[in-house]
């Protein structure tokens, strides 16, 4: 690992408390730039209780989160309002897919530039000649978006009705649309044939090239998460219990004991 | 202090906290399983103090005691409101499980302006004077009047119904599969639990004890008329909040808080902002402590 | 074959239920305490119960079973769809309608009486105060049950102003307005973290504690009594008789009409619009999106508010009487009727809803006792039959560019 690049993440002892469950414990964590870092780990392990922490949606009862763009200052995060995150960069999708659902593909995708545009309830009434460009760019902008991830010929569909794998892939261009450099994916492939898999790990690579993104994804899916990880951290019951390539975690004993070894007992 | 006063008002205030008791406990059991709030659940309560109005009056003519004509006034007002509720249920809200929450909510709105309006129309716009009073209860008079008859029977009556509840929903069968229904639904599926039947004997039972509220309060106050579900109705939904939504021995709680404070402030400042008290007092608490006296904070899952 | 003796019996039966259910209060009524029987009633009931069950079962074991295609009614509701989308999609049909509507607006005092006139304007306070609802419950999905009290405040403010400081109507608009939208962020500062069913019984308890303010405070508001002598608007100073008042107020409360259907659908169409349905949609993800639910709740109540404030003016100004019984619970649930029947969201659908809702009942003596009834029942039956109203939302059209580029090659 080299030390010299300065990472974009940075977690420091992350806990989390629900009552008198510990359910996030001493947990710490960085990201590169342009790293894929992929959070494995049995169900209930805190993964996503992770991401909340450090997505906004509650506050970590201990620990600090920096993030910061690359070649910027990192700041401290943790604690701060979810739009507040996003609106620094840190984007994300959701295991139990949360589109807004009766709006169309398109719009889906234009809430995601919200925070990215500025016309106010003024502009809106009036509609003077730069909010409609703004708008314009906007919908362009989406549509864009769309191409990337291959659902442009659904653009004016309503999102409920699109299939479960395009769903997912609207949730990630709804994300990019925030302008993130760090996209955090929740199981993006469940659910997925191997198929739509394999074009998944192809998407998540292409948008980390063409977007310059830091990319941290909880998957369940071995055999995407070994081959697309640069590094991978291993959660056991809110701990973490293992850091590193998926070379040294294929052979780590704890994550075999803790992991592996519970998927040859199911 | 005048003591006598005192008490009239405490006594006053545990009776009518008694009545929004028995309805709130019907807000508290359907928020329970399905989370929806039953706005025409104060209507259920109108319709029983009406039905017990027309049993009274027609039994009123043929010289039953008036103890028996209560009774039986009671009875038919539990057999007819449990009827409405379990049809309410059936057309109002089963078509629209699985929908997003604010359907069934203003279905629940509907039906709660339907019913208002019917028994309007059927009836009449007018109070009416409720025939039968209360026999006097001799054995009370060592209070010296602080307690009148029909409060003791409102304090009795509620009192043994909601320990009933109590044991039923504790020690039953039916009443373990409500509780493990509105913990889990999906789980008490799984495990053969049928959720239709355990929603619908909760409108049920939370329909019987409205009505027998309702009969109790005609009694009281000697009057009927189609408007009262709704104020009785936000009330006892103030006092199933206040006493934290979902949980039974909270409804009973805060029931009786609710109506001892707005006695208090009738008997202490003034009347006339007796409803605005209750009001303030739901606003309050939903936005300072949501999970009430007694109810369990909820994790939001994402 | 759907008319099978099982479905027949099976309808019968719940006609007779209905029928025991209803016995006592539709069937029998205490007059000076003897009672009268009214057995036709209930036997009225079991007959339209009885086919409103076949109606039902039809509905959920073939319609929906089977889908949309088949059978009689089916290509009715078909057909019925297929035009009322067409209004609300095709931008040429739509303007071709409204500019025929206005034009009758336009010419409606003209050829009409002045009591027709006064339905009239009401409607158009209607219109108002259903579009307004319509941005914090259709388009934001927020719930508001107290809606009359911010009518209440609007009027009151009105009344109020001009009895203690003898301002005219032009000077109280804004005023009123704003401190509609005041009342409106008051309201909204403590009960933004509530959801969907909390916040509509705190909006209840809202609306009831603004009425029961305005009825027991009396000496501010002269209680139940209301205020009476509130002066009408002015016209450049001209005396008018009464009939051109009525022919004013009349175009005032168009005019008003049609600037809220402007602001509203533009409101709705643009980057905050899209954010308050966001709203609607998963408060969650839209925070997750980089939506300041604070920011955008309060202005949806902000926006919803400020209309009723409006129209609560224009009411005042129309009438020149108020008192706290235009502003019940009824109204609010009136005003929500209009939202939901016309399509949440929708603002063709909202505006039509608000326009019939409020004018029928004038010309049918019948249906005006019945109304509440109606539209009690409505409220239900369009949640289970057609939840996205009369006339659903349109769906607003964009031109990517990529996408015109692409089509001109």
């Amino acid at each position: 690992m080299q030390n010299t690049i300065k990472p974009i993440l940075d977690v420091k002892s992350l806990a989390k408390n629900f009552g008198g469950l510990r359910a996030l414990n001493d947990v710490d964590m960085h990201i590169l730039p342009k790293e894929i870092v992929a959070l494995i780990g049995p169900n209930g392990a805190g993964k996503t209780t992770f991401f909340n922490c450090v997505t906004g949606i509650y506050v970590p009862t201990e620990g600090e989160v920096w993030a910061g763009r690359e070649g910027q200052e990192l700041k401290k995060i943790n604690g701060i309002a979810p739009h507040y995150i996003t609106s620094f960069g840190l984007a994300r999708t959701f295991q139990n897919i949360r589109l807004f659902s009766t709006m169309t593909v398109l719009e889906n995708v234009m809430v995601g530039r919200h925070i990215r545009t500025n016309a106010g309830i003024v502009n809106a009434i009036i509609r003077d000649k730069k909010s409609r460009i703004e708008e314009q760019e906007t919908v362009d902008r989406a549509y864009a978006l769309l191409q990337e991830v291959g659902l442009e010929k659904h653009w004016n569909d309503e999102a409920c009705n699109l299939p479960y794998g395009a769903q997912r892939r609207l949730e990630i261009a709804r994300a990019l649309a925030t302008d993130p450099f760090l996209l955090f994916l929740d199981e993006p492939a469940a659910g997925m044939n191997p198929h739509e898999t394999v074009e998944l790990k192809e998407l998540v690579l292409r948008l980390r090239d063409k977007f310059n993104l830091s990319i941290l994804l909880i998957e369940h899916d071995m055999g995407m998460v070994m081959s697309l990880s640069d590094r991978i951290y291993v959660m056991e019951y809110g701990t973490r219990i293992a850091y590193g390539t998926p070379d040294e975690i294929r052979h780590d004993p704890q994550v075999i004991r803790a992991y592996l070894g519970e998927e040859e007992n199911a | 202090m005048d003591w006598q006063y005192f008490l009239e008002i405490l006594f006053s205030g545990f009776t009518r906290g008694s009545i929004y008791a028995l309805i709130a406990l019907g807000y508290t059991m359907v928020y329970g399983i399905i989370e929806l709030i039953n706005f025409a659940h104060g209507e259920i309560y109108m319709i029983g103090a009406f039905t017990a109005f027309i049993v009274a009056g027609i039994l009123g003519t043929m010289g039953f005691p008036a103890s028996a004509i209560l009774i039986i006034a009671a009875l038919v007002a539990i057999l007819w409101c449990v009827a409405y509720g379990y049809t309410l249920e059936k057309v109002a809200y089963k078509p629209l499980r699985g929908q997003s929450r604010l359907a069934p909510l203003i279905s629940a709105i509907g039906m709660s302006i339907f019913l208002q309006n019917y028994v309007q129309l059927a009836q009449t716009a007018e109070f009416l004077r409720f025939p039968i009073r209360m026999p006097r209860l001799e054995f009370l008079d060592v209070f010296g009047g602080i307690l009148r008859s029909t409060d003791f029977v409102i304090l009795v009556t509620s009192a043994v119904i909601m320990t009933a509840l109590s044991l039923f929903i504790r020690y039953t069968k039916l009443g373990k599969a409500m509780r493990a229904t509105a913990q889990n639904r999906k789980m008490a599926m799984l495990l053969g639990i049928d959720a239709d039947k355990i929603i619908s004997l909760t409108f049920i039972v939370g329909s019987g004890l409205a009505a027998l509220g309702g009969t109790l309060i005609a009694t009281h106050t000697m009057q009927v008329g189609f408007g009262i579900g709704f104020m009785a109705g936000m009330k006892a939904f103030t006092a199933a909040v206040l006493g934290g939504i979902g949980s039974i021995p909270g409804a009973m709680l805060g029931g009786l808080v609710l109506g001892i404070a707005e006695s208090l402030t009738t008997g202490y400042f003034s009347g006339d902002y007796e409803d605005v008290l209750a009001f303030a007092l739901l606003a309050l608490i939903l936005i300072f402590r949501p999970s009430g006296l007694l109810g369990k904070a909820k994790v939001q899952k994402v | 074959m759907f008319l099978t003796p099982k479905r027949i019996v099976r309808s019968v039966l719940i006609s007779i239920w209905f029928m025991i259910l209803v016995f006592p209060i539709m069937g029998i009524k205490i007059v000076r305490r003897v009672p009268e029987y009214y057995l036709d009633k209930v036997l009225a009931v079991g007959i339209a119960i009885f086919f409103l069950s076949l109606l039902w079962a039809w509905y959920f074991e073939v319609y929906k079973e089977q889908g949309a295609n088949k059978g009689f009614f089916s290509k009715i509701g078909e057909k019925f769809s297929s035009i009322t989308n067409k209004i609300a999609e095709e931008e040429g049909t739509q303007k071709k309608i409204s500019f025929a509507i206005l034009l009758f607006f336009l010419a409606l005092p003209l050829f009409s009486s002045m009591y027709q006139t006064t339905i009239f304007s009401l409607a158009f306070l209607y219109v108002m105060l259903a579009l307004g609802l319509n941005i914090v419950v259709g388009i934001a999905g927020q719930l508001v049950l107290g809606y009359a009290a911010f009518y209440a405040i609007g009027a009151y403010s009105y009344a109020l102003i001009n009895q203690y400081f003898g301002f005219g109507f032009w000077i109280c608009l804004p005023i009123a307005g704003f401190l509609t939208v005041i009342a409106g962020l008051l309201l909204a500062f403590p009960i933004l973290r509530l959801r969907g069913d909390y916040l509509a019984i705190v909006t209840l308890g809202f609306g009831e504690i603004v009425r029961l303010l305005l009825i027991n405070w009396s000496s501010l508001t002269r209680g139940s009594q209301g205020i009476s002598n509130i002066p009408r608007p002015s016209f450049f100073g001209i005396d008018l008789t009464p009939v051109q008042t009525t022919m004013y107020i009349y175009y005032l409360c168009l005019l008003a009409a049609m600037i809220t259907i402007i602001i509203v659908a533009r409101l709705k169409n643009s980057r905050v619009g899209l954010a308050l349905q966001a709203l609607r949609e998963d408060e969650i993800a839209s925070e997750a999106m980089g939506i300041d639910l604070r920011k955008t709740k309060l202005a949806a109540f902000a926006l919803g508010s400020c209309w009723a404030g409006v129209a609560g003016v224009l009411f005042a100004a129309r009438n020149s009487y108020i008192n706290p019984t235009s502003f019940t619970f009824m109204d609010s649930a009136m005003i929500l009727s209009m939202v939901v029947l016309g399509g949440m969201g929708s603002i063709v659908g909202v505006t039509l809803a608000a326009l019939v809702l409020s004018i029928m009942p004038e010309y049918l003596r019948a249906f005006s006792e019945y109304r509440m009834l109606i539209f009690g029942l409505l409220m239900v039956a369009m949640m289970i039959f057609r939840p996205q109203g009369i006339i659903p939302p349109a769906k607003r059209k964009y031109h990517p560019t990529a996408l015109e580029n692409a089509d001109k090659k």
